[in-house]
């Protein structure tokens, strides 16, 4: 038994690695295994145009390939596995649960880099990357804590897992700061993908006073909601959704891939490429804040942009101390700054929010 | 916890919006069932209406001729579905869930063009001063003219059906086709009718959810709804009016969930989320005792030689 | 005029035609379609169909196609006992993702321990949980006489939100930063259903679905269940003479489904998933009941159907990667391809005559 599973593996790992070597043009060749379609007009969508994006900066130089709708497990696997088999150079996977699939496939194909997003687990050819989307949701909560009249600002989110509960927390303490007496109304859709539900939960957080809507959903379905509600504002999420501009949306985060994926690709053209962690923020460009409406006020406006640009220059982290956690103890000190870790693994709310994260 | 930013009004207005691309769905597949018919297909002919009727807003700028469209677009498929079933006399499980697949796939084809336009707006009925009525006004006057279609055609159904012949053809084909067929009714092209008429439906149902509810278009948009609008079918033990209170008790109960979420009530949510199925599961035990049933010849395939 | 005659007995050829007629078939349609969005359509059939099985990295897809296709065996098995006595379980989904959180339960209450016990005491919980979630419509049937298709169908909504609460709590991997999903078992020495040959994609799963063919194959043909369960589809009345009690064989039919069900989910959450997360399920419960019919309901026609599905999801995924075709197109194809299918079988039961037209 052992011999034959040390044969079979050993006849597969040849099998792999003249596969591997076979490749001989000098194309580099780039794979992206999604988890949506690229039609979702959020997380997939705007992947997509990242890697639009380096084959427009490279042209014949590369050949990017992808493969859409890609469960999480086995699937994923498979796919990154048929990548790697057909000579890509490098295999960017776009999902937190590709997470395992990639360490194991990397491990199979240790000339080919992979580039896992959102998550934790690195390898000699496997880096992560990540965007700081909650510098954004800073600037977010401050135009809402000073939009708002009613005081009350809406948030839908997907599931309770840090990257959400990390911007709720971000954009509370801004909204906090610009008005001392804001409170946040949390519901949770408990999908990745159901734009009538997130209609539905926008329509609610209306209904319930809410005059200021974020979401950490991707559709338009809360835009069209609160327009159709009026006096709500609203910001993009995901994609810029500036067909909602200038009024209800006022601003937006767009997820920017584009500058990492061609920086990325170009390392490896050059041999450069080594294993990394990336969390890129407003400052690398991979947080973009979408165009500020006329619909804020021109002093709003400037202190937004002036807190995005203290983002961006590094000059101001959005969670500085003092703050203390929901169950009032303490949780940085003053002029204190959370390392990245304690940042990826948040899982509590900061004081003053009154709801729980449900458990 | 604060219970009184629960605006009642409001709550209950939301049922209606809620409610209503099931209520289309199911209706349609109501009376294919009561023609003896199991289409498991609703999915996918709500998805197809969602896109024919996006597209056809959009292009021709006019919501109303975008409902037209995803009636006809649901129709058209199902028109594919009734040939498998009734002419080859193919499995309608399968046939319907492979249809399921196949709108799914072809409305993303035809949808690549129309991710991130918003269509045109489809604006409420206006009642003019009947509108201020308290109560009444913002509850029941407050819709777009969808709403009200579809509450009409619950109670159209539920005429034609009691009342009229067509309806007792209809009912008699479903409850035993081969006596139907004896008595000289004709069976394929009655059910034939009462399949593209739950694709029409459903069509229509799933552009309300890319025109009004959402409205965008994005891939696989319907999330799930048909397969409500099926449960809701049984749940409603065949009966028309059923579909009705079935329909806004499954978009009450998310409303409800989502309610209690804002006021900061400390819900598990997922326990929350399955409640509807597991009333449904109830009503379904509680309902067992009467004598609703399903249509004789649900599922069953006719053949005229038999 | 064509009109269509019953055969006395099914053709033996065509229910050998049929199959190779709906595929080519679908070859001329599914061209079309390519060519429509301005591919090679020789190329993206030859890649589909071609290129897991004989291409040039064949070694890794052969194995990939039993681990793609055993799970839509083993449940389609145990459906398809079902639906032969027209007992409609059409809640696999929901047993398949008990299974998985019974079975990956149970190993992970033992976490860290490694003992030999863990793994035969996933299997039994793992076919517990797919049962008991099965039994539930059956109880509901034989008690209150509900609609089991409705039951099962609603269940699988309740599995899915008990997954998303399993994820993001009780199973939650406390070495994870907080992110939703267990601990992965393919870590877990003693959890872990790992291949029994390396490189072969043979696990446990395999040899359950293999094995479920063979015990599916023998009760049918020999045993008196079998005969009760056939009798039940074809002459429910008559079946009632002969002696067979409807309510056993619901319980019997729906409880066996959900054990299949729940197996294949615990072995698949076991081995080539390896986590608990809150999309675990990829659909295999629905995409089973499709499999079951397309094998006309015969356990070898199922394996054969199995192992085609999981061909044209591997072939799809392949002509994605390589030829840029979009997934919907691969979806679409596979529509055509189960329309096509249940069309031509109409010939294996009837044969067309023409002539004049019986009043339909």
């Amino acid at each position: 038994m052992t011999f034959t599973k040390l044969l079979a593996s050993a006849a597969l790992v040849a099998g792999m690695a003249t596969a591997a070597f076979a490749d001989g043009d000098d194309k580099t060749k780039l794979g992206f295994v999604f988890v949506g379609p690229v039609g979702d007009g959020g997380w997939t969508y705007e992947h997509n145009v990242a890697r639009l994006a380096v084959e427009e900066e490279f042209g014949d130089k590369v050949e990017t390939v992808f493969v859409e709708s890609v469960a999480e497990g086995p699937d994923s696997e498979r796919v990154m596995t048929q990548m790697a088999l057909d000579g890509a150079d490098l295999i960017f996977t776009t999902s937190f649960g590709y997470m395992d699939p990639t360490i194991n496939v990397a491990a199979k194909f240790p000339d080919v880099k992979f580039e896992h997003a959102t998550g934790y687990k690195r390898a000699d050819n496997v880096s992560t990357y990540g965007a700081r989307f909650y510098e954004g949701r800073a600037v977010q909560g401050h135009i809402a804590g000073k939009m708002t009249k009613s005081n009350t600002v809406g948030y839908i989110g997907s599931y309770p897992i840090p990257e959400v509960i990390r911007g709720i927390n971000s954009a509370f303490i801004h909204a906090r700061k610009a008005n001392p007496d804001v409170q946040f109304k949390i519901v949770w859709a408990y999908t990745w993908f159901d734009p009538a539900k997130e209609a539905d939960a926008a329509k609610v957080l209306i209904e319930q006073g809410a005059d200021v809507i974020l979401q950490h959903t991707d559709s338009t379905a809360p835009q069209a909601a609160a327009q159709e509600a009026g006096n709500v504002i609203t910001f993009g999420q995901a994609s810029d959704m500036a067909q909602y501009a200038p009024k209800p949306r006022v601003s937006s985060i767009i997820d920017n891939w584009a500058p990492y994926y061609i920086e990325r690709t170009k390392a490896v053209m050059d041999g450069t490429w080594e294993s990394k962690d990336t969390w890129g923020g407003i400052g690398t460009g991979m947080v973009g804040i979408g165009d500020i409406t006329d619909a804020v006020p021109a002093d709003v406006k400037a202190e937004a942009e002036a807190l995005r640009d203290s983002i961006g220059s590094g000059e101001y982290q959005p969670f500085t101390g003092p703050l203390k956690k929901k169950d009032g103890s303490d949780w940085l000190a003053e002029g204190e700054n959370p390392d990245d870790q304690a940042l990826l693994q948040m899982n509590f709310y900061v004081e003053g929010i009154q709801d729980d994260i449900p458990q | 916890m604060d219970l009184s930013s629960i605006n009642p009004l409001l709550f209950i207005a939301g049922f209606f919006v809620a409610a209503t691309p099931l209520i289309f769905a199911a209706i349609g597949e109501l009376v294919a069932e009561r023609a003896g018919v199991l289409n498991l297909g609703v999915e996918g002919m709500m998805i197809m209406g969602a896109i024919c009727g996006f597209a056809t807003a959009v292009e021709t700028g006019s919501p109303l001729l975008g409902f037209v469209a995803a009636a006809v677009g649901g129709a058209v498929l199902s028109l594919l579905f009734a040939f498998l079933t009734q002419i080859m006399l193919a499995n309608q499980v399968a046939s319907g869930l492979s249809l399921t697949l196949f709108g799914l796939g072809f409305s993303a084809l035809l949808g690549q063009n129309y991710i991130g336009i918003k269509p045109p707006r489809l604006g409420d009925v206006d009642f003019g001063p009947l509108g201020d009525i308290p109560v009444i006004g913002p509850i029941l006057l407050s819709h777009d003219i969808i709403v009200y279609l579809g509450i009409a055609l619950v109670f159209g159904v539920w005429a034609v059906l009691k009342f009229t012949r067509a309806g007792l053809v209809l009912r008699a084909v479903g409850e035993n086709h081969d006596a139907a067929h004896a008595l000289g009714y004709k069976v394929v092209r009655i059910r034939t009718l009462a399949i593209m008429f739950g694709g029409a439906c459903a069509g229509v149902g799933g552009a309300y959810i890319s025109l009004i509810r959402v409205p965008q278009w994005t891939e696989g948009m319907t999330a799930g709804v048909g397969w409500i609008a099926l449960a809701l079918v049984v749940f409603a033990s065949w009966r028309p009016l059923r579909v009705l209170l079935g329909a806004y008790l499954f978009g009450g109960l998310v409303q409800l969930q989502l309610n209690l979420q804002g006021v900061g009530v400390a819900i598990p949510v997922e326990y929350l989320a399955m409640s509807p199925y597991v009333i449904t599961i109830v009503v379904l035990v509680v309902l067992s005792r009467d004598a609703n049933r399903a249509p004789g010849s649900l599922g069953r395939i006719f053949h005229a030689s038999q | 005029m064509i009109s269509l005659v019953k055969r006395p007995e099914p053709s033996r050829v065509f229910s050998l035609a049929a199959p190779l007629l709906a595929v080519l078939a679908t070859f001329v349609f599914g061209g079309l379609l390519f060519a429509a969005l301005g591919k090679d359509p020789f190329l993206a059939i030859r890649t589909i169909f071609w290129e897991p099985l004989f291409g040039e990295f064949a070694f890794y897809y052969r194995p990939q196609l039993l681990i793609k296709g055993a799970p839509l065996v083993l449940v389609a098995i145990g459906l398809s006992l079902g639906f032969k006595a027209g007992i409609w379980n059409i809640g696999a989904e929901g047993q398949y993702i008990m299974g998985a959180l019974f079975g990956a339960g149970a190993g992970l209450a033992f976490y860290p321990a490694q003992s030999v016990f863990i793994f035969p005491l996933m299997v039994l919980a793992g076919a517990f949980g797919g049962w008991i979630w099965a039994m539930i419509p059956a109880v509901l049937r034989v008690k209150f006489g509900t609609n089991e298709i409705l039951v099962s169908l609603m269940l699988v909504y309740v599995a899915e939100q008990f997954l998303a609460s399993m994820s993001l709590g009780l199973l939650k991997n406390p070495e994870g930063f907080g992110f939703p999903g267990s601990r992965n078992l393919q870590q877990y020495a003693s959890a872990h259903n790992a291949e029994l040959i390396a490189g072969t994609g043979m696990h446990w799963g395999v040899v359950a679905a293999l094995i479920a063919v063979i015990f599916a194959y023998v009760l049918l043909a020999r045993h008196r269940l079998g005969f009760a369960i056939r009798v039940t589809g074809d002459a429910p009345r008559a079946a009632r003479f002969s002696g067979v009690n409807p309510t056993r064989l619901v319980l019997f039919c729906l409880g066996t489904s959900g054990l299949l069900a729940g197996l294949a989910g615990m072995f698949e959450v076991a081995g080539p998933s390896g986590q608990v997360t809150i999309d675990f399920n990829v659909g295999y419960g629905f995409t089973a009941i499709i499999v079951a019919f397309l094998g006309r309901l015969h356990p070898v026609g199922i394996l054969l159907a199995g192992g085609l599905m999981a061909l044209t999801y591997i072939g799809g995924d392949i002509a994605q990667s390589k030829l840029g075709l979009p997934a919907a197109a691969i979806q679409v194809f596979q529509g055509m391809l189960l329309f096509f299918l249940l069309a031509f079988d109409l010939f294996t039961n009837y044969r067309p005559r023409i002539g004049r037209a019986e009043v339909a």
